[in-house]
């Protein structure tokens, strides 16, 4: 192989492969942070310092920190039920677990207004308990954990079933309890499956926007996410605060991808290993 | 300890895989449970190792009643046909995973289960190998790290499911062998499932047929080839041929062929059971079933015919005075078996 000249043909694949990745990934990008550094870092700095682009990255980061281990815990026994099991409503668990992807995020988040809302099923009970839930974090975080709900499930279903349940039978055999099986030998076995889930999950819990924006009210400094926070900013004209939240959010991307593509190469690695089994 | 199966019976939707089983194991004994797929051998052993709870029945080992205890208080041994190692551990870490999950109060120490996998290393000839993960190890020797892992937990009983199932010929022979010794060695009563006749006649000292969830018979290597219960263990555990025929006034008759029957055989429609070593070949004209010598195989001072009887094939000798024989000849078995169609 070493030393073969692409063909024309090839190259010229390539090279159209390379433009049209360019102009709708790489310049786009650039564009981001162009837009974000016009006026100098100055006013970068200053548009990420104000109170409520700071208190949109706190409630990201709060959502996602709610968000991702609760998904994670449920992909979790999702897919042990699914792949180690056999029992009526199996395929009907799949589907409801995959249906999160096949609706629009918008639809997601007005469920919640149609449950929870002043004029929803559950308004007026909840109106007087004094609970808010629409226009208010808690939809924010529930809207969110609703859109991200397959991720790790779907990640680990087809793992945890090509790995069958023949070791976990044979700890029993061997006189471990359901929990040592589990932590000991369940967890193991996917544990690189899960973590790349967990930072797929992680990344569109930080990025959704169609069905947090239906439910948060835009309140600034109090129920406005990041995503949401860019929107504000650019429809008042303030282009160089919305670009530059939108780095925040950007670079977010960036580093759950470099976490991602390593350990990419690390899961293949795994994964590979347990074929040769 | 001996175990004493008693009429278990265990149903899957509405397909029975096991029908009413009774079986009894010595103390020390091996037994090979052996069976065309689907024939309950595996959900047999699957209710001794806890794994499966039968609908009714008994299984007892000496004198305890097993089923009333669940699979990890059992402390019976099981090796998988696919090994069923742990994948993220080390060939050490497998073989002391049993002792390690004991509760603290009867776990050993650190350095005695180092001392008991290093024996167990030794016993399945792997000395040196603990540090290996099971990817980087052959099939015959991932299944000998998985008997090892099994012997860890000192089981009372060891159970084996196709061990070799998932192996090439060679190595199957030679694990074999390497199986008795162990079991030779250890002392501990043994089930051994297979569906490879060979194996099963070969290892164990008495074999158990299973046919639909039921017992066909059980019996040594010996009697099953020589006394076969049925047509049908007749049929799996040797190459020979099986014809209908009738039995009338004294008279067996089949393909045409008359010849007296035997005293004890019953009047109706028979199944006539021989084997191609029982058999000889004749000429055309001599009293016997009429059948075609398709091809003739020499090898060393002897040639096999290979004849087609009833359509049905069979090999047997050809002696050195019928070497010129033609396409036509006629085969008398000097021994046969009779069971009813």
């Amino acid at each position: 192989m070493t030393g073969r000249r692409p063909s024309p043909g090839s190259l010229a694949l390539i090279t159209g492969a390379l433009v049209v990745l360019g102009l709708i990934v790489v310049l786009p990008l650039i564009m981001v942070f162009h837009e974000a550094f016009r006026l100098g870092a100055g006013a970068y700095i200053a548009a990420l310092k104000e109170p409520d682009a700071w208190a949109a990255m706190h409630l990201t980061m709060l959502v996602a920190a709610i968000a991702v281990p609760l998904n994670a815990v449920f992909g979790l026994a999702a897919a042990w039920a699914i792949a180690k099991f056999e029992f009526r409503g199996r395929s009907l668990l799949i589907t409801l677990i995959d249906l999160p992807f096949s609706i629009s995020p918008v639809v997601s988040g007005l469920v919640w207004v149609l449950l929870f809302g002043a004029n929803g099923w559950f308004g007026p009970l909840l109106q007087d308990l004094g609970i808010r839930v629409i226009f208010n974090i808690t939809g924010v975080v529930l809207a969110t954990v609703l859109v991200t709900l397959p991720f790790v499930a779907r990640e680990l279903i087809p793992l945890m079933e090509q790995q069958g349940a023949d070791e976990e039978t044979a700890a029993i055999t061997l006189g471990a309890g359901p929990w040592t099986t589990f932590f000991r030998v369940t967890l193991p076995n996917v544990k690189w499956g899960l973590l790349y889930g967990v930072l797929l999950c992680n990344a569109r819990a930080m990025g959704e926007f169609g069905a947090v924006s239906v439910v948060s009210g835009h309140i600034r400094g109090l129920t406005n996410t990041l995503p949401l926070h860019v929107e504000i900013l650019y429809n008042e004209y303030d282009f160089v605060g919305a670009f530059a939240v939108a780095t925040v959010l950007a670079g977010l991307a960036l580093v759950t991808l470099g976490l991602k593509s390593a350990l990419e190469w690390r899961h293949a690695g795994e994964l590979a290993a347990s074929r040769r089994h | 300890m001996s175990l004493v199966i008693e009429n278990v019976a265990k149903t899957f939707g509405d397909h029975a895989a096991l029908d009413g089983v009774s079986l009894e194991a010595r103390q020390g004994e091996f037994l090979a449970l052996l069976g065309p797929s689907g024939s309950g051998k595996t959900t047999l052993l699957r209710v001794l190792a806890g794994l499966e709870r039968p609908d009714q029945g008994t299984v007892r080992f000496g004198g305890e009643d097993l089923l009333t205890m669940d699979a990890r208080a059992r402390r019976i041994g099981m090796v998988f046909q696919h090994y069923a190692l742990f994948r993220h551990m080390s060939v050490a870490q497998n073989i002391a995973f049993g002792l390690e999950v004991r509760p603290a109060s009867t776990r050993p120490s650190r350095t005695q289960i180092s001392a008991r996998v290093e024996s167990l290393l030794a016993l399945v000839q792997l000395e040196g190998l603990g540090g290996r993960y099971p990817a980087q190890l052959s099939g015959g020797q991932r299944q000998r790290v998985a008997l090892a892992r099994a012997l860890a937990i000192e089981p009372r009983m060891l159970l084996l499911d196709e061990p070799f199932g998932a192996l090439d010929a060679k190595v199957r022979r030679d694990l074999r062998g390497w199986l008795r010794r162990i079991h030779d060695e250890t002392g501990l009563t043994t089930i051994f499932v297979t569906h490879d006749q060979e194996e099963a006649l070969d290892l164990a000292d008495r074999v158990a047929i299973l046919r639909n969830g039921r017992l066909e018979q059980v019996d040594t290597p010996q009697r099953i080839y020589e006394a076969p219960a049925s047509a049908f263990v007749f049929d799996f555990v040797g190459e020979g041929v099986q014809l209908p025929g009738d039995v009338a006034d004294g008279m067996l008759i089949v393909e045409g062929w008359r010849t007296p029957a035997p005293a004890d055989a019953a009047p109706g429609p028979v199944m006539m059971s021989f084997r191609g070593v029982d058999t000889d070949l004749l000429p055309p004209h001599a009293e016997g079933l009429p059948a075609r010598k398709i091809s003739v195989l020499q090898r060393g001072g002897s040639s096999r015919a290979t004849c087609e009887v009833g359509g049905r094939t069979l090999v047997l000798e050809v002696p050195q005075s019928l070497a010129g024989l033609g396409f036509e000849v006629r085969v008398a078995p000097r021994t046969y078996l009779l069971h009813p169609r």
